[in-house]
């Protein structure tokens, strides 16, 4: 089980970490007490991802460049 | 008109009626005429020799197989040029034909150049890819791996058309995203330009910046010619997606399009669509695959706690009572008593019929065979002894005749010859100190001799006396004669034995008897 905290992960770390502890708890030869910390642990990632996925949403800008063609900003764009 | 005859009689060269040039006259009249007949000309031909001064200006020959004309592309020109004159490169050029005075040449300004046709284009692109990839650029192990799950995605194409529109629609479906649009011109002289800075700003961004640096770049442009897509087989482009740390896909034309972006590029998707599709997951997929993994967790955990429960109770069924755990132990007890007598009873026939199988083996003529073997063996070794000894002999045999060939009488018998003389001279000298001291010897002993029977009892019995004997002791006195038993009497030829003293015979032998006292004194 990686040490990393799980509000930290990136969605894939996070994906791959639920993966790990379902497999594992799946195998049956977590004991008891370990087991339940893998729940938790894997809880905890489910809703982590989740929230990732929820949080979706479109945003769609263009850049605007300077005479030297460097960007100074982003304007937002519609209706695209 | 007179005049005019007047005026030919006064010329210079009589009979010669043309007009008189200066050389810059001339010379300014060809290139009118020149540049009046060839004001704009295409030429068809082969790039010789490029020269490119700090001027900025380009200069080159343009060739066929018999002649070479000069050209000249003004700095201006040259920097708007879709494509650079390369040498050996087949060319249309367009411009006109002027002629250059101060050394009677002429030339042609171009104001356009391009290669003739698609097969001359192909054959640069691939000298170009040649070049690029032995530089390495196109190597496996450049390629960056695309982020899972970009937050930023930032797209280098043209803000207006169905590509951007295409890509942004696919992401949508998947997963809607942060996107940033550079917008660019996709096609024309300045196309590359703008695409390889598009890119190379899009690295610029820092992290966390006032603009979100993109995860992942996609360049995308739709279908078109050979000659549409070419921004893409600039070199400069091809470095700038080289250079790029961020990963990149690559979606220029349709998917037969091949241009060289996407040998450089991290992902070559064959569409823009597509980019959009290899650029994010399918959100819904990954809503759908997050619920069953969290379906999967609980299941697991309700298992988990089922399947302990499930086997406590188990054991807890399989657990017995005391009394039946005692009553078994009685029971199996109550058996083994019974089987007792009749085990033992097994056991000791089972250990006599071993027994018997045992001394079966045992047998005379088991121990007789060995004898044989042995006996055999000692057979053996006796015949490998006797062959070993006479072997041991003759090589004792043989080292003791070596000896004794180095053995040589002559070494003893020399030393042995000397000790003989010395033995010969020692016995003579032993002989001859023998001898001497024997006659010495032997002439005392006779005047010795003679001294003792001179002074001897013996020679007085010559002259007549005797010696009486009592009892074997020689009597003195009469007295002494009387109380021996026998007496004897010596005389000089002989003894006389006379009975004894006591008797009537001592009488007549007692004066006999009684030796002179002369004789007596001798003694």
């Amino acid at each position: 089980m990686s040490d990393k905290t799980v509000s930290d992960m990136s969605f894939e770390e996070a994906m791959a970490a639920l993966e790990t502890v379902v497999a594992e708890l799946d195998s049956g030869d977590v004991p008891l007490d370990k087991s339940i910390a893998l729940y938790e642990r894997g809880a905890a990632l489910k809703a982590h991802c989740e929230a990732r996925l929820k949080a979706a949403e479109e945003k769609v800008a263009q850049i605007t460049t300077n005479e030297a063609g460097e960007a100074t900003g982003a304007t937002p764009v519609d209706g695209l | 008109m007179s005049n005019l005859i007047d005026d030919d009689g006064d010329g210079p060269a009589p009979g010669a009626n043309a007009h008189e040039f200066t050389v810059t006259e001339i010379s300014g009249a060809i290139k009118r005429v020149i540049e009046g007949e060839f004001g704009h000309v295409r030429i068809k031909g082969e790039v010789g020799r490029v020269s490119r001064p700090r001027s900025g200006h380009i200069y080159l020959d343009l060739k066929d197989d018999r002649s070479v004309i000069s050209g000249v592309i003004w700095k201006g020109v040259s920097a708007r040029l879709a494509t650079q004159p390369e040498e050996g490169m087949e060319v249309i050029a367009t411009g006109k034909v002027t002629t250059f005075g101060g050394q009677s040449k002429y030339q042609i300004v171009i104001e356009d150049i391009r290669p003739a046709g698609v097969g001359a284009l192909m054959a640069m692109l691939e000298k170009r890819k040649k070049a690029l990839e032995a530089e390495g650029l196109f190597d496996a192990a450049r390629k960056k791996p695309l982020p899972f799950l970009p937050e930023v995605i930032g797209v280098v194409t043209s803000p207006s058309g169905a590509v951007i529109r295409d890509i942004l629609h696919r992401l949508r479906d998947r997963f809607p995203r942060n996107v940033l649009i550079w917008p660019v011109a996709v096609q024309g002289q300045s196309a590359a330009g703008q695409v390889a800075a598009a890119i190379d700003g899009f690295n610029r961004l820092t992290p966390g910046g006032k603009i979100p640096r993109p995860d992942v770049l996609i360049v995308a442009r739709g279908g078109g010619s050979l000659e549409d897509l070419w921004a893409f087989n600039e070199e400069i482009v091809a470095r700038a997606v080289a250079a790029s740390d961020i990963p990149l896909i690559s979606a220029v034309g349709h998917e037969t399009d091949t241009t060289l972006i996407d040998f450089v590029s991290d992902h070559r998707a064959p569409t823009p669509t597509a980019a959009a599709e290899r650029a994010v997951p399918v959100r819904l997929d990954l809503l759908a695959w997050v619920d069953g993994q969290g379906a999967r967790l609980s299941r697991a955990a309700a298992e988990a706690t089922g399947r302990r429960r499930q086997r406590l109770a188990d054991l807890a069924r399989a657990l017995p009572r005391p009394e039946t755990l005692l009553s078994s132990a009685r029971q199996r007890l109550d058996l083994a008593e019974d089987r007792l007598p009749q085990a033992l009873r097994n056991a000791a026939a089972r250990k006599r019929l071993r027994l018997v199988e045992t001394s079966s083996v045992l047998s005379p003529r088991a121990l007789q065979v060995r004898l044989v073997t042995e006996r055999q063996r000692l057979t053996d070794l006796q015949a490998r002894a006797g062959s070993a000894l006479t072997s041991q002999m003759r090589d004792h045999r043989r080292a003791f005749s070596n000896l004794g060939a180095r053995l040589r009488p002559a070494l003893l018998r020399q030393p042995l010859s000397h000790k003989f003389r010395a033995f010969d001279a020692a016995a003579a000298r032993l002989i001859n100190l023998a001898q001497g001291q024997t006659t010495a010897r032997r002439s005392r002993l006779e005047a010795i001799e003679r001294l003792r029977t001179s002074i001897g009892y013996e020679a007085t019995l010559a002259r007549g006396y005797a010696v009486v004997r009592g009892d074997g002791d020689v009597v003195m006195t009469a007295k002494d004669a009387g109380k021996a038993d026998t007496l004897e009497i010596q005389f000089r030829d002989g003894r006389l034995s006379v009975g004894s003293g006591v008797s009537p015979a001592p009488k007549i032998k007692k004066p006999s008897k009684k030796p002179p006292p002369g004789q007596g004194s001798l003694f």
